[in-house]
């Protein structure tokens, strides 16, 4: 077993209204960000986990994802990086 | 008929349903923890509002993995009834037991009042003691509470009458103004499948005497108590 590090990234379904990412990107067109055209607020969640290898500890975290950090009907996720830790 | 109530680490509207229970309706309630594996023998159980495990990750979102809660599944599919409120109607999606999901409110805001809602059905268990198109007076509390599901799930819950409650306005009309958190076509309270799970957004139990400025809710606890067999 190794340690590894995942990071995984929970946003709003494209399609779903999110009143924060809308929120956002009124307010960085605010600020002069002209070019903003739409914002999600998600979740990164970074774990550190024990796993045979990086595939494994992938697997898990995807499992992860699927079965609490993101709820199915309104988010999706993205496992962004697994290093070793 | 007793009535299990469930706290969990959070939970704010137990010791509400708890006197909706026995004061108002005059029944027999037990706090079940979070943390027991059995329901003490109750016959409907109320998953109440609050703010479980401090809504950390989603609301309702880690509750639903308490040790009760396999309990409460397994007493739903059963067909017990199971009365989710607020916190409990979040809880009761993440678990599956009600489909959708609840989301931050449109406006961002969280909205304590209280609101309108017409009975879209009289043939539930949860609402026999109603007539259709009946105007209720039910506080509302919640930040999380936009209801939010596919077009198909919206379509089905519609034609198989499963839609319990919408927010209305005076007229009884269910327009954008009286809609207090962007719920899709104003839904504020859906029945599962099986018909035997309520969750609602509104506080029935807040809702059950003179003295708390509406008693519009207490007809829901005697629907139960008239329509299941203890």
């Amino acid at each position: 077993m190794s340690n590894f590090r995942v990071a995984v990234h929970v946003t709003p379904r494209r399609g779903i209204l999110d009143p924060q990412g809308t929120a956002v990107a009124h307010a960085l067109q605010t600020l002069g960000f002209a070019g903003v055209a739409d914002v999600k607020v998600g979740r990164h969640i970074v774990i550190d986990v024990a796993a045979k290898d990086r595939d494994s500890a992938s697997k898990a975290a995807r499992q992860m994802c699927e079965k609490l950090l993101a709820n199915p009907v309104t988010e999706d996720f993205e496992i962004a990086t697994v290093e070793p830790a | 008929m007793k009535f299990g109530i469930v706290t969990f680490p959070g939970s704010n509207c137990d010791y509400d349903a708890f006197h909706a229970v026995t004061d108002a309706l005059g029944e027999e309630a037990v706090y079940l923890w979070h943390r027991d594996t059995d329901l003490a023998g109750a016959d409907v159980v109320i998953l109440p509002g609050g703010f479980s495990y401090g809504d950390y990750l989603r609301a309702g979102a880690i509750a639903r993995f308490s040790p009760i809660m396999g309990e409460v599944l397994a007493h739903a599919k059963r067909g017990g009834p199971v009365l989710a409120v607020c916190n409990g109607f979040q809880i009761a999606c993440e678990a599956g037991l009600l489909p959708g999901a609840l989301l931050r409110n449109a406006s961002l805001s969280f909205v304590a009042e209280t609101v309108r809602l017409r009975v879209e059905t009289a043939s539930s268990i949860f609402t026999a003691g109603y007539t259709p198109g009946q105007i209720l007076r039910i506080p509302i509390a919640h930040g999380e509470g936009r209801y939010t599901a596919d077009t198909a799930t919206l379509d089905r819950l519609e034609g198989e009458g499963r839609v319990a409650f919408r927010y209305v306005n005076q007229a009884g009309v269910a327009d954008e103004a009286a809609n207090p958190n962007g719920s899709m076509r104003s839904i504020a309270g859906i029945v599962s499948d099986a018909g035997n799970v309520l969750g609602m957004m509104p506080h029935p139990e807040r809702a059950v005497e003179p003295l708390l400025g509406s008693s519009d809710g207490l007809a829901l606890f005697e629907s139960l108590l008239s329509r299941v067999s203890a």
